[in-house]
């Protein structure tokens, strides 16, 4: 794998400068391979991961499973890209098993997400059904565990 | 006024106090320190590992065990040295499971010597090793190992250093803290050498996993060697798993035998639950090691490199999770040196000397820890480098 996308997934605060002292590269370097990453399509784009916690102040995540027919309206591939380009759907998977398309929507308030599948996705033609559910707590995001576990909290700062 | 020191006996009230006591205090009130001197990983315990514990505790299994450690931990262990180290120990009479390889070495150290035996060292090495010689009112003989070496112990100089009455070589590769390690024709010579001299050797390769430079040999592995060799682990390092305080000794059934008497009276048998999650590590650690340890040597690869832009000479460590960097060229030693980056840069780095004074002149920085951290102690070295005199 590449050094500096190896070095980003790890999930260390690390800026361009850092990561390039780190490498070994100057920082221009490391802007490169990230520019090249890009173009190639490897890496979509770069976010924080935040505790979900704090998100959802403001904000509820949901989860929908949508049962499609692909008959008639282009396949799986159309629906889902119709899907995709709404600004409330974070992801959105073809799947396996009991329901075709996972779709992670987050939004202002329930009413909205409810909103999204009455008002729009149910009105996509293909789609047959859906099925709702919401995140309520998160416990771990992104590798990340979001719960305190408290974990090398005693650790000595120095030992032998 | 405490007058109880009275009652203290000599030879451990005249016992030097580890020299990373001092540091401890003062870095662990300090805000916003960088702390290189963190001598375990900084990874948690993989979690299947801990997950064995767990459930070790759910069934209920909170009662000692037989002496040597259980049936299946005993088992486990020689199939894992057989198949990573070579030797094959009868897991009932050659394996004793004990509190980490310290108290593995403390209970060899006190079976073994009678006062007045002779134990050679290579120094710079793990703090308690000398002291703990002290402690059975042996004498400990250090050999002094360098930098020019890669700190690996040339049998030339154990040579020069033996003399009568010496019982025991310790070795430690990798070592702690200089990363040196001992290649298949450095540990022939010392094999040769103890042979010719009778020495018994306890060999602690407790970061023998965390080889990331060639090829790691156990000196327990060389013809010859078995009979006299203990072999000391555990799992601390590899499987990150210090708190569990769960190591093993490996050696003729004699002076496992009697590293027993002293572990039955004194510790009765190593905690049930620490020998089940070792049984796990043992059985599925592999990948979650070698994880760490790439993360290791990347790390490595770094530090080492930042140490030598900054032209602190630092040579670059074959194993364990330590750079030893020659902080000579600043013209302190290494007490000032760790202090006043300390007081100054609030970076603690523990001084070469906590590990003998063949540490004299150096440092020791341990890159257990993020890149973040070893970045900003980089920064901070930076500039307290720049503000010396001279510079």
């Amino acid at each position: 794998m590449n050094s500096v996308l190896k070095l980003i997934l790890d999930g260390e605060a690390l800026d361009t400068a850092q990561i390039g002292r780190i490498l070994g590269l100057g920082a221009e370097a490391v802007e490169r391979e990230l520019a090249g990453l890009r173009q190639q399509g490897v890496l979509l784009g770069m976010r924080p991961v935040l505790n979900p916690g704090f998100e959802s102040e403001h904000r509820v995540r949901a989860v929908i499973e949508i049962k499609v027919r692909t008959e008639g309206v282009g396949g799986f591939d159309a629906i889902a890209e119709r899907i995709s380009a709404f600004e409330q759907v974070e992801s959105c998977y073809l799947m396996s098993g009991g329901y075709d398309l996972l779709v992670v929507v987050t939004a202002d308030n329930l009413y909205k997400v409810a909103g999204f599948v009455h008002e729009r996705l149910a009105r996509i033609d293909g789609v047959q059904g859906t099925s709702t559910h919401f995140f309520l707590r998160a416990y771990k995001k992104d590798g990340f565990v979001v719960t305190a576990d408290g974990s090398g909290r005693d650790r000595p700062s120095v030992s032998p | 006024m405490d007058s109880s020191g009275r009652f203290v006996a000599r030879h451990v009230a005249t016992l030097p106090k580890s020299g990373i006591r001092d540091f401890f205090a003062i870095v662990s009130k300090m805000k916003d320190a960088v702390s290189l001197g963190i001598g375990e990983p900084d990874f948690v315990t993989p979690y299947h590992i801990r997950e064995a514990a767990i459930a070790s505790l759910e069934k209920g299994r909170t009662s000692y065990t037989d002496n040597r450690g259980t049936q299946q931990f005993r088992e486990e262990i020689s199939r894992y040295v057989a198949r990573n180290y070579g030797p094959e120990y009868d897991p009932e009479t050659e394996i004793l499971g004990t509190i980490g390889v310290s108290e593995a070495l403390d209970i060899l150290l006190r079976a073994v010597l009678d006062p007045g035996d002779k134990v050679l060292y290579h120094e710079p090495c793990y703090v308690s090793y000398a002291p703990s010689v002290a402690l059975c009112h042996a004498e400990a003989i250090p050999i002094r190992t360098v930098s020019a070496d890669q700190f690996a112990l040339d049998p030339a100089a154990l040579r020069a250093a033996w003399q009568p009455g010496c019982k025991l070589l310790v070795l430690n590769f990798p070592t702690n803290p200089t990363g040196g390690t001992a290649d298949r024709a450095k540990l022939e010579a010392i094999a040769k050498f103890a042979i010719e001299k009778d020495l018994l050797v306890a060999s602690d390769e407790i970061y023998s996993e965390l080889t990331f430079e060639g090829d790691h040999v156990s000196i327990a592995s060389l013809p010859g060697m078995r009979e006299r060799t203990v072999f000391l682990h555990g799992f601390s390092k590899a499987f990150a798993m210090t708190g569990f305080r769960i190591g093993y000794a490996c050696g003729p059934a004699a002076v496992i035998d009697g590293m027993l008497k002293v572990h039955q009276y004194g510790i009765m048998c190593a905690p049930i639950m620490s020998q089940e999650a070792a049984v796990e590590a043992l059985r599925n650690g592999r990948d979650s090691m070698l994880h760490m340890r790439d993360k290791y040597r990347e790390r490595r690869d770094f530090i080492v490199r930042r140490f030598n832009e900054l032209g602190l000479k630092c040579h670059l460590p074959r194993g364990a999770f330590y750079a030893f960097p020659d902080i000579t060229s600043t013209g302190m030693d290494s007490m000032t040196f760790a202090q006043q980056l300390l007081e100054q840069q609030k970076v603690a780095m523990v001084p070469g000397t906590a590990f003998g004074a063949a540490g004299a002149g150096f440092c020791r920085a341990s890159f257990s820890t993020s890149y973040e951290r070893i970045h900003e102690a980089g920064e901070r070295i930076a500039r307290f480098l720049d503000g010396l005199p001279g510079r």
